[in-house]
Protein backbone atom coordinates (compact mmCIF):
# COMPACT_ATOMS: atom_id res chain seq x y z
CA UNK A 1 0.00 0.00 0.00
CA UNK A 2 1.44 3.71 -0.85
CA UNK A 3 1.76 5.64 2.13
CA UNK A 4 2.60 9.67 1.63
CA UNK A 5 5.14 11.02 4.11
CA UNK A 6 3.86 13.72 6.43
CA UNK A 7 5.68 16.82 5.44
CA UNK A 8 9.15 18.02 6.26
CA UNK A 9 10.36 21.45 6.70
CA UNK A 10 12.25 23.27 4.29
CA UNK A 11 15.21 24.20 6.65
CA UNK A 12 15.37 27.88 5.55
CA UNK A 13 19.06 29.46 6.40
CA UNK A 14 17.20 31.99 9.33
CA UNK A 15 16.03 28.68 10.86
CA UNK A 16 18.86 26.24 10.59
CA UNK A 17 20.45 26.69 13.98
CA UNK A 18 16.84 25.53 15.38
CA UNK A 19 17.57 22.61 13.25
CA UNK A 20 20.85 21.91 14.25
CA UNK A 21 19.91 21.99 17.47
CA UNK A 22 17.79 19.93 17.06
CA UNK A 23 19.71 16.73 15.41
CA UNK A 24 22.17 17.58 18.39
CA UNK A 25 19.24 17.09 21.43
CA UNK A 26 18.88 20.65 22.20
CA UNK A 27 15.89 23.18 21.70
CA UNK A 28 17.05 26.75 20.27
CA UNK A 29 15.33 29.93 19.86
CA UNK A 30 16.39 32.96 18.58
CA UNK A 31 17.70 35.61 21.40
CA UNK A 32 17.83 39.40 20.32
CA UNK A 33 21.50 40.29 21.21
CA UNK A 34 20.88 43.89 21.55
CA UNK A 35 17.95 43.79 24.10
CA UNK A 36 18.18 39.66 25.29
CA UNK A 37 14.32 39.28 23.98
CA UNK A 38 13.54 35.63 23.18
CA UNK A 39 11.79 34.67 20.26
CA UNK A 40 10.55 31.71 18.02
CA UNK A 41 9.80 30.82 14.78
CA UNK A 42 13.03 33.23 13.40
CA UNK A 43 12.85 36.90 12.42
CA UNK A 44 14.95 39.19 11.39
CA UNK A 45 14.67 41.47 13.42
CA UNK A 46 13.65 42.22 17.19
CA UNK A 47 10.22 42.98 17.86
CA UNK A 48 10.79 44.95 20.74
CA UNK A 49 13.83 47.09 19.92
CA UNK A 50 14.30 46.26 16.18
CA UNK A 51 17.73 45.30 16.23
CA UNK A 52 18.70 42.79 13.65
CA UNK A 53 21.48 41.55 15.90
CA UNK A 54 20.23 38.09 16.80
CA UNK A 55 21.77 34.36 17.74
CA UNK A 56 20.40 30.97 19.24
CA UNK A 57 20.47 30.27 22.89
CA UNK A 58 19.07 26.71 24.21
CA UNK A 59 16.30 26.90 26.28
CA UNK A 60 15.53 24.20 29.25
CA UNK A 61 12.72 22.48 27.54
CA UNK A 62 10.52 22.71 29.94
CA UNK A 63 7.04 24.64 29.93
CA UNK A 64 3.58 24.13 29.92
CA UNK A 65 0.35 23.66 27.10
CA UNK A 66 -0.82 26.99 26.58
CA UNK A 67 -3.58 26.09 24.22
CA UNK A 68 -4.22 22.44 21.85
CA UNK A 69 -6.82 22.08 19.27
CA UNK A 70 -7.76 18.61 18.31
CA UNK A 71 -7.23 18.01 14.58
CA UNK A 72 -10.56 15.88 12.97
CA UNK A 73 -10.39 17.59 9.36
CA UNK A 74 -7.91 15.67 7.36
CA UNK A 75 -6.02 18.52 6.07
CA UNK A 76 -2.95 16.37 4.52
CA UNK A 77 -3.67 12.54 3.57
CA UNK A 78 -0.55 11.48 5.98
CA UNK A 79 -2.58 11.86 9.38
CA UNK A 80 -5.45 10.64 7.70
CA UNK A 81 -4.77 8.18 9.92
CA UNK A 82 -4.43 9.89 13.03
CA UNK A 83 -7.43 11.88 13.53
CA UNK A 84 -8.15 12.69 15.98
CA UNK A 85 -4.56 14.15 16.75
CA UNK A 86 -4.03 17.07 19.40
CA UNK A 87 -1.75 20.06 18.12
CA UNK A 88 -0.49 21.82 20.87
CA UNK A 89 0.99 25.24 21.73
CA UNK A 90 3.81 24.90 24.65
CA UNK A 91 5.06 28.06 26.17
CA UNK A 92 8.13 27.51 27.17
CA UNK A 93 9.40 28.43 30.78
CA UNK A 94 11.68 31.18 29.25
CA UNK A 95 8.94 32.79 27.55
CA UNK A 96 8.24 31.90 23.42
CA UNK A 97 5.57 29.86 22.38
CA UNK A 98 6.28 26.65 19.90
CA UNK A 99 3.54 24.70 18.03
CA UNK A 100 4.22 20.94 18.87
CA UNK A 101 2.40 17.81 19.65
CA UNK A 102 2.28 16.10 22.74
CA UNK A 103 3.16 12.60 23.02
CA UNK A 104 2.06 9.60 25.81
CA UNK A 105 -1.09 11.53 26.36
CA UNK A 106 -4.57 11.01 24.68
CA UNK A 107 -5.90 14.21 23.28
CA UNK A 108 -9.02 14.53 25.27
CA UNK A 109 -6.86 13.88 28.65
CA UNK A 110 -4.81 17.52 27.80
CA UNK A 111 -5.55 20.22 29.43
CA UNK A 112 -3.78 23.68 29.88
CA UNK A 113 -1.34 24.44 32.04
CA UNK A 114 -0.48 20.76 31.97
CA UNK A 115 3.92 21.17 32.59
CA UNK A 116 5.57 19.19 29.82
CA UNK A 117 8.77 18.77 28.30
CA UNK A 118 11.06 18.46 25.59
CA UNK A 119 12.47 15.23 23.45
CA UNK A 120 13.67 14.82 20.02
CA UNK A 121 11.89 12.60 16.65
CA UNK A 122 14.24 11.90 13.91
CA UNK A 123 12.38 12.26 10.81
CA UNK A 124 15.28 11.73 8.36
CA UNK A 125 19.31 12.74 8.17
CA UNK A 126 18.42 16.43 8.18
CA UNK A 127 15.37 16.92 9.81
CA UNK A 128 14.70 16.42 13.29
CA UNK A 129 11.79 17.84 15.48
CA UNK A 130 11.04 18.68 18.90
CA UNK A 131 7.88 17.14 20.49
CA UNK A 132 6.74 17.22 24.17
CA UNK A 133 5.66 14.76 26.88
CA UNK A 134 3.79 15.48 30.20
CA UNK A 135 6.06 15.81 33.10
CA UNK A 136 5.67 16.16 37.00
CA UNK A 137 4.95 19.61 37.97
CA UNK A 138 8.29 21.19 39.56
CA UNK A 139 10.84 18.56 37.71
CA UNK B 1 -24.60 34.97 -2.56
CA UNK B 2 -23.99 30.96 -1.63
CA UNK B 3 -23.95 28.23 -3.90
CA UNK B 4 -23.91 30.41 -6.70
CA UNK B 5 -22.38 29.68 -10.53
CA UNK B 6 -24.00 32.27 -12.35
CA UNK B 7 -20.37 33.72 -12.79
CA UNK B 8 -17.46 31.79 -13.87
CA UNK B 9 -14.96 33.53 -11.74
CA UNK B 10 -15.09 36.45 -8.44
CA UNK B 11 -14.78 39.53 -10.89
CA UNK B 12 -18.02 38.61 -12.99
CA UNK B 13 -19.60 38.36 -9.34
CA UNK B 14 -17.90 42.11 -8.63
CA UNK B 15 -18.87 43.70 -12.05
CA UNK B 16 -23.02 42.18 -11.35
CA UNK B 17 -22.43 43.39 -7.69
CA UNK B 18 -21.49 46.59 -8.44
CA UNK B 19 -24.11 47.16 -11.12
CA UNK B 20 -26.47 46.54 -8.83
CA UNK B 21 -25.67 48.54 -6.55
CA UNK B 22 -25.34 51.74 -8.84
CA UNK B 23 -28.95 50.54 -10.07
CA UNK B 24 -30.43 50.49 -6.61
CA UNK B 25 -28.70 54.21 -6.41
CA UNK B 26 -30.04 55.47 -9.02
CA UNK B 27 -26.65 56.07 -10.51
CA UNK B 28 -24.82 55.49 -14.16
CA UNK B 29 -22.06 53.44 -14.42
CA UNK B 30 -20.42 57.18 -15.88
CA UNK B 31 -20.89 58.62 -12.78
CA UNK B 32 -18.83 56.30 -10.32
CA UNK B 33 -15.59 58.00 -9.78
CA UNK B 34 -14.12 56.26 -7.72
CA UNK B 35 -13.57 52.12 -6.72
CA UNK B 36 -12.26 50.28 -4.07
CA UNK B 37 -11.70 46.45 -4.15
CA UNK B 38 -11.13 43.51 -1.47
CA UNK B 39 -10.52 40.46 -3.76
CA UNK B 40 -10.96 37.14 -2.31
CA UNK B 41 -8.87 34.35 -2.47
CA UNK B 42 -9.57 33.19 -5.94
CA UNK B 43 -8.63 36.72 -7.34
CA UNK B 44 -6.05 35.96 -10.45
CA UNK B 45 -4.64 39.17 -10.04
CA UNK B 46 -4.48 40.32 -6.19
CA UNK B 47 -2.07 43.05 -5.82
CA UNK B 48 -4.09 45.37 -8.22
CA UNK B 49 -7.65 43.93 -8.34
CA UNK B 50 -9.04 47.26 -8.61
CA UNK B 51 -7.17 47.78 -11.88
CA UNK B 52 -8.44 44.50 -13.16
CA UNK B 53 -12.06 45.43 -12.33
CA UNK B 54 -11.77 48.89 -13.69
CA UNK B 55 -10.58 47.63 -16.34
CA UNK B 56 -13.09 44.93 -16.54
CA UNK B 57 -15.95 46.80 -16.35
CA UNK B 58 -14.63 49.52 -18.54
CA UNK B 59 -14.27 52.34 -16.09
CA UNK B 60 -12.35 55.80 -17.26
CA UNK B 61 -11.39 58.87 -15.42
CA UNK B 62 -11.64 57.16 -12.04
CA UNK B 63 -10.35 59.73 -9.96
CA UNK B 64 -9.79 56.92 -6.79
CA UNK B 65 -9.08 53.75 -6.42
CA UNK B 66 -7.34 50.84 -4.98
CA UNK B 67 -6.79 47.38 -3.50
CA UNK B 68 -7.21 46.59 0.01
CA UNK B 69 -6.51 43.91 2.59
CA UNK B 70 -7.49 43.87 6.44
CA UNK B 71 -8.63 40.71 6.13
CA UNK B 72 -12.77 40.59 7.36
CA UNK B 73 -12.21 44.39 8.16
CA UNK B 74 -11.33 45.52 4.60
CA UNK B 75 -15.36 45.79 4.01
CA UNK B 76 -15.68 48.58 6.82
CA UNK B 77 -11.77 49.94 5.74
CA UNK B 78 -13.06 50.64 2.57
CA UNK B 79 -15.96 52.41 3.68
CA UNK B 80 -13.98 54.63 5.74
CA UNK B 81 -11.54 55.51 3.28
CA UNK B 82 -14.67 56.36 0.65
CA UNK B 83 -15.94 58.63 2.99
CA UNK B 84 -12.60 60.59 3.77
CA UNK B 85 -12.06 60.94 0.44
CA UNK B 86 -14.91 62.54 -0.49
CA UNK B 87 -15.11 64.50 2.57
CA UNK B 88 -11.35 65.61 1.09
CA UNK B 89 -13.24 66.73 -2.43
CA UNK B 90 -11.08 63.53 -3.58
CA UNK B 91 -14.19 61.57 -5.11
CA UNK B 92 -18.19 61.59 -5.49
CA UNK B 93 -19.58 58.25 -5.65
CA UNK B 94 -17.45 55.14 -4.86
CA UNK B 95 -18.17 51.80 -5.18
CA UNK B 96 -16.23 49.75 -2.19
CA UNK B 97 -16.64 45.81 -3.65
CA UNK B 98 -16.05 42.13 -2.74
CA UNK B 99 -16.21 39.21 -4.85
CA UNK B 100 -15.05 35.57 -4.25
CA UNK B 101 -16.03 32.42 -6.09
CA UNK B 102 -13.98 29.83 -4.36
CA UNK B 103 -17.06 27.22 -4.75
CA UNK B 104 -15.86 26.75 -8.50
CA UNK B 105 -13.64 24.96 -9.56
CA UNK B 106 -13.23 22.62 -6.57
CA UNK B 107 -10.09 22.90 -5.00
CA UNK B 108 -8.29 19.50 -6.09
CA UNK B 109 -6.51 17.88 -3.26
CA UNK B 110 -2.74 18.56 -3.90
CA UNK B 111 -1.37 16.44 -0.34
CA UNK B 112 0.35 19.60 -0.05
CA UNK B 113 0.43 21.21 3.20
CA UNK B 114 -1.07 25.76 3.38
CA UNK B 115 -4.26 27.16 2.05
CA UNK B 116 -5.48 29.64 4.06
CA UNK B 117 -3.12 28.80 6.96
CA UNK B 118 0.32 28.58 4.69
CA UNK B 119 -1.11 32.28 3.41
CA UNK B 120 -1.28 33.77 6.69
CA UNK B 121 2.43 32.73 6.85
CA UNK B 122 2.46 30.96 10.55
CA UNK B 123 5.25 28.58 11.23
CA UNK B 124 6.70 28.39 7.76
CA UNK B 125 6.08 25.25 7.08
CA UNK B 126 7.16 23.60 10.72
CA UNK B 127 3.44 23.74 11.83
CA UNK B 128 2.58 21.41 9.23
CA UNK B 129 4.74 18.85 9.84
CA UNK B 130 2.78 18.76 13.59
CA UNK B 131 -0.34 18.48 11.12
CA UNK B 132 -1.40 22.51 12.15
CA UNK B 133 -3.29 23.21 9.11
CA UNK B 134 -5.46 26.26 7.79
CA UNK B 135 -7.12 29.03 9.93
CA UNK B 136 -9.50 26.89 11.72
CA UNK B 137 -6.81 25.21 13.78
CA UNK B 138 -5.34 28.77 14.68
CA UNK B 139 -8.39 30.11 15.92
CA UNK B 140 -9.18 26.80 17.59
CA UNK B 141 -6.18 27.88 19.72
CA UNK B 142 -7.66 31.18 20.66
CA UNK B 143 -10.97 29.58 21.39
CA UNK B 144 -9.08 27.42 23.85
CA UNK B 145 -7.24 29.95 25.49
CA UNK B 146 -10.95 31.63 26.31
CA UNK B 147 -12.93 28.24 27.39
CA UNK B 148 -9.89 27.88 29.69
CA UNK B 149 -9.64 31.16 31.21
CA UNK B 150 -13.47 32.10 31.47
CA UNK B 151 -15.25 28.54 31.26
CA UNK B 152 -16.63 28.87 27.88
CA UNK B 153 -18.29 26.01 26.66
CA UNK B 154 -19.52 24.20 23.17
CA UNK B 155 -22.79 25.48 24.80
CA UNK B 156 -21.64 28.90 24.65
CA UNK B 157 -20.52 28.69 20.98
CA UNK B 158 -23.53 26.41 19.90
CA UNK B 159 -26.32 29.12 21.68
CA UNK B 160 -24.28 31.67 19.03
CA UNK B 161 -24.32 28.98 15.88
CA UNK B 162 -28.62 28.03 17.07
CA UNK B 163 -29.41 32.14 17.06
CA UNK B 164 -27.64 33.10 14.06
CA UNK B 165 -29.61 30.07 12.18
CA UNK B 166 -32.69 31.32 13.69
CA UNK B 167 -32.34 34.80 12.30
CA UNK B 168 -30.96 32.86 8.27
CA UNK B 169 -34.23 30.88 8.70
CA UNK B 170 -36.14 33.84 7.65
CA UNK B 171 -33.29 35.35 5.15
CA UNK B 172 -34.28 34.14 2.07
CA UNK B 173 -30.89 35.00 0.64
CA UNK B 174 -29.64 32.42 3.20
CA UNK B 175 -27.52 29.59 2.25
CA UNK B 176 -29.27 28.08 5.29
CA UNK B 177 -33.09 29.58 4.58
CA UNK B 178 -35.85 27.95 6.28
CA UNK B 179 -33.31 25.20 7.09
CA UNK B 180 -33.69 25.12 11.36
CA UNK B 181 -31.03 24.35 13.76
CA UNK B 182 -31.44 22.72 17.04
CA UNK B 183 -28.38 22.80 19.69
CA UNK B 184 -28.16 19.06 19.47
CA UNK B 185 -28.21 19.67 15.42
CA UNK B 186 -25.01 21.94 16.55
CA UNK B 187 -23.47 19.39 18.78
CA UNK B 188 -24.11 16.48 16.01
CA UNK B 189 -22.23 18.27 13.78
CA UNK B 190 -18.75 16.26 12.84
CA UNK B 191 -15.91 17.85 14.44
CA UNK B 192 -13.43 20.20 12.42
CA UNK B 193 -10.67 20.94 14.74
CA UNK B 194 -11.74 21.40 18.87
CA UNK B 195 -13.30 23.16 20.13
CA UNK B 196 -15.00 23.89 16.70
CA UNK B 197 -17.58 21.93 15.32
CA UNK B 198 -18.24 22.17 11.41
CA UNK B 199 -21.16 24.55 12.71
CA UNK B 200 -18.67 27.27 14.61
CA UNK B 201 -17.26 27.95 11.08
CA UNK B 202 -18.47 30.26 8.39
CA UNK B 203 -19.53 28.86 5.44
CA UNK B 204 -18.05 29.19 1.85
CA UNK B 205 -19.58 30.85 -0.56
CA UNK B 206 -19.72 32.37 -4.39
CA UNK B 207 -20.82 35.77 -4.71
CA UNK B 208 -20.21 39.65 -4.67
CA UNK B 209 -21.37 42.93 -2.63
CA UNK B 210 -20.72 46.31 -3.32
CA UNK B 211 -22.02 49.47 -2.08
CA UNK B 212 -21.84 52.92 -3.50
CA UNK B 213 -20.40 55.81 -0.77
CA UNK B 214 -21.23 59.36 -1.73
CA UNK B 215 -21.84 62.98 0.52
CA UNK B 216 -24.99 63.25 2.13
CA UNK B 217 -25.76 66.15 0.33
CA UNK B 218 -25.94 64.35 -3.26
CA UNK B 219 -27.53 60.76 -1.68
CA UNK B 220 -30.42 62.82 -0.72
CA UNK B 221 -31.60 63.33 -4.66
CA UNK B 222 -30.58 59.85 -5.12
CA UNK B 223 -33.70 56.96 -5.61
CA UNK B 224 -33.11 55.57 -1.98
CA UNK B 225 -32.94 57.12 1.19
CA UNK B 226 -29.46 57.10 1.93
CA UNK B 227 -28.01 55.33 5.39
CA UNK B 228 -25.86 57.65 7.03
CA UNK B 229 -22.60 57.09 8.69
CA UNK B 230 -22.63 58.08 12.30
CA UNK B 231 -19.15 56.91 12.97
CA UNK B 232 -16.33 55.27 12.05
CA UNK B 233 -13.02 54.15 13.45
CA UNK B 234 -10.20 51.51 13.48
CA UNK B 235 -8.16 49.36 16.31
CA UNK B 236 -5.19 46.81 15.17
CA UNK B 237 -4.23 45.64 18.67
CA UNK B 238 -1.03 43.97 17.24
CA UNK B 239 0.67 41.16 19.60
CA UNK B 240 -0.51 37.53 20.16
CA UNK B 241 -4.21 37.65 20.42
CA UNK B 242 -4.03 34.01 22.93
CA UNK B 243 -2.67 35.98 25.72
CA UNK B 244 -5.00 39.24 25.40
CA UNK B 245 -8.61 37.35 24.08
CA UNK B 246 -9.35 40.71 22.91
CA UNK B 247 -10.34 41.85 19.23
CA UNK B 248 -9.54 45.61 18.06
CA UNK B 249 -13.11 46.59 18.71
CA UNK B 250 -12.20 49.06 22.00
CA UNK B 251 -9.78 50.75 20.08
CA UNK B 252 -12.13 51.01 17.06
CA UNK B 253 -14.98 51.48 19.11
CA UNK B 254 -13.59 54.36 21.04
CA UNK B 255 -13.23 56.38 18.14
CA UNK B 256 -16.63 55.55 16.22
CA UNK B 257 -18.54 56.10 18.97
CA UNK B 258 -17.27 59.68 20.21
CA UNK B 259 -17.61 60.57 16.33
CA UNK B 260 -20.75 59.36 16.09
CA UNK B 261 -21.65 61.06 19.92
CA UNK B 262 -23.18 58.12 21.00
CA UNK B 263 -23.02 55.69 23.72
CA UNK B 264 -23.69 51.62 23.53
CA UNK B 265 -27.00 51.75 24.73
CA UNK B 266 -27.98 53.91 21.42
CA UNK B 267 -27.27 50.09 19.96
CA UNK B 268 -30.57 48.74 17.85
CA UNK B 269 -29.06 46.26 16.28
CA UNK B 270 -25.40 44.79 15.62
CA UNK B 271 -23.72 42.85 12.86
CA UNK B 272 -20.93 41.46 14.41
CA UNK B 273 -18.27 39.53 12.23
CA UNK B 274 -18.12 36.28 12.33
CA UNK B 275 -15.83 34.05 10.60
CA UNK B 276 -16.44 31.55 14.36
CA UNK B 277 -18.97 31.18 17.03
CA UNK B 278 -15.92 32.16 19.15
CA UNK B 279 -15.82 35.85 17.43
CA UNK B 280 -18.77 36.94 17.91
CA UNK B 281 -18.70 36.20 21.72
CA UNK B 282 -15.16 38.06 21.85
CA UNK B 283 -16.61 40.88 19.49
CA UNK B 284 -19.61 41.17 22.13
CA UNK B 285 -17.55 41.62 25.40
CA UNK B 286 -14.79 43.91 23.35
CA UNK B 287 -17.95 46.40 22.58
CA UNK B 288 -18.80 45.82 26.37
CA UNK B 289 -22.58 44.09 25.69
CA UNK B 290 -21.26 41.94 28.67
CA UNK B 291 -18.05 41.74 30.99
CA UNK B 292 -14.55 40.39 29.68
CA UNK B 293 -15.40 36.53 29.66
CA UNK B 294 -19.21 36.33 29.67
CA UNK B 295 -19.91 36.42 26.01
CA UNK B 296 -20.97 32.77 26.75
CA UNK B 297 -23.52 33.57 28.68
CA UNK B 298 -24.86 36.70 27.49
CA UNK B 299 -25.68 34.58 24.50
CA UNK B 300 -27.11 30.99 26.10
CA UNK B 301 -29.63 34.02 28.15
CA UNK B 302 -31.14 34.64 24.55
CA UNK B 303 -30.27 37.84 23.85
CA UNK B 304 -28.61 38.12 20.58
CA UNK B 305 -31.52 35.68 18.90
CA UNK B 306 -34.99 37.31 17.70
CA UNK B 307 -36.88 38.99 19.99
CA UNK B 308 -33.72 39.16 22.30
CA UNK B 309 -32.93 42.73 23.74
CA UNK B 310 -29.54 42.80 21.07
CA UNK B 311 -30.89 41.45 17.99
CA UNK B 312 -27.01 40.07 16.37
CA UNK B 313 -26.24 39.03 13.14
CA UNK B 314 -30.00 39.62 11.47
CA UNK B 315 -29.26 37.95 8.29
CA UNK B 316 -27.76 34.88 9.33
CA UNK B 317 -24.08 36.33 9.47
CA UNK B 318 -21.31 33.86 7.73
CA UNK B 319 -22.17 31.39 9.55
CA UNK B 320 -25.39 30.60 8.45
CA UNK B 321 -26.25 33.42 5.27
CA UNK B 322 -23.28 33.56 3.22
CA UNK B 323 -19.14 34.11 3.66
CA UNK B 324 -18.44 37.68 1.71
CA UNK B 325 -16.00 38.41 4.33
CA UNK B 326 -16.72 42.12 5.95
CA UNK B 327 -19.23 42.83 3.29
CA UNK B 328 -21.47 39.88 5.14
CA UNK B 329 -22.55 42.40 8.16
CA UNK B 330 -22.17 45.51 6.07
CA UNK B 331 -24.74 44.36 3.70
CA UNK B 332 -26.93 43.62 6.46
CA UNK B 333 -26.33 46.72 8.43
CA UNK B 334 -27.86 48.33 5.43
CA UNK B 335 -30.60 46.23 4.64
CA UNK B 336 -31.88 46.59 8.47
CA UNK B 337 -31.42 50.69 8.53
CA UNK B 338 -33.71 50.78 5.10
CA UNK B 339 -35.84 48.55 6.96
CA UNK B 340 -36.07 46.25 3.79
CA UNK B 341 -35.35 42.79 6.17
CA UNK B 342 -39.01 41.53 5.94
CA UNK B 343 -39.20 38.92 8.32
CA UNK B 344 -36.49 39.22 10.39
CA UNK B 345 -36.67 43.29 10.21
CA UNK B 346 -35.79 44.73 13.32
CA UNK B 347 -38.45 46.55 15.47
CA UNK B 348 -35.77 49.86 15.66
CA UNK B 349 -33.43 50.87 13.14
CA UNK B 350 -32.52 54.04 13.77
CA UNK B 351 -28.67 53.83 15.03
CA UNK B 352 -26.58 49.88 13.87
CA UNK B 353 -23.61 48.64 15.07
CA UNK B 354 -20.99 47.20 12.21
CA UNK B 355 -18.22 45.41 12.73
CA UNK B 356 -15.29 44.05 10.36
CA UNK B 357 -12.79 41.33 12.25
CA UNK B 358 -9.67 40.23 10.08
CA UNK B 359 -6.65 37.84 11.24
CA UNK B 360 -7.41 36.47 14.19
CA UNK B 361 -8.08 38.95 15.89
CA UNK B 362 -5.63 40.97 14.60
CA UNK B 363 -7.60 43.87 12.69
CA UNK B 364 -11.04 45.78 13.09
CA UNK B 365 -12.90 48.15 12.18
CA UNK B 366 -16.31 49.60 13.40
CA UNK B 367 -19.22 51.23 11.53
CA UNK B 368 -21.99 53.31 13.31
CA UNK B 369 -24.91 53.37 10.87
CA UNK B 370 -27.28 56.19 11.33
CA UNK B 371 -31.24 56.41 9.54
CA UNK B 372 -31.04 60.10 10.25
CA UNK B 373 -27.83 62.40 9.56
Amino acid sequence: MATVSKPIPNITPDMAPFYEGARNGRLMVQKCDACGTLRFPAYELCSQCLSTRSSWAPVSGRGEVYSFNIMHQVYHPAFAAEVPYAVVVVKLEEGPKIVSNLAGIKPHEIKCGMPVEVFFEKLSDEVTLPKFRPRAAGR
Amino acid sequence: MGRNFDHHNAIGFAIEAVELALRDAGLERSELDGLLVNPGITWAENTMASFTLQQAMGLTNLRLTATMGLGGATASAMIMHAAQSIDAGMADAVACVFADAPLQPPAPDTGKSGGAGAAYGFGRGLNASYGQFGVNAQYAFVARRHMHLYGTTNDHLGAVAVAQREWANMNPAAQFYDTPMTMEDYHASRWIAEPFHLFDCCLVSNGGLAVIVTSADRAKSLKHPPVYILGMGQGHPGGDPMDTLVSGAPLAKATAFKMAGIELGDINFAELYDCYTFTVLVTLEDYGFCKKGEGGPFVAAGNVRPGGALPVNTGGGQLSSFYMWGMTPVAEGVVQMRGEAGRRQVPRHDIGLVSGNGGILSTHGTLVLGANP
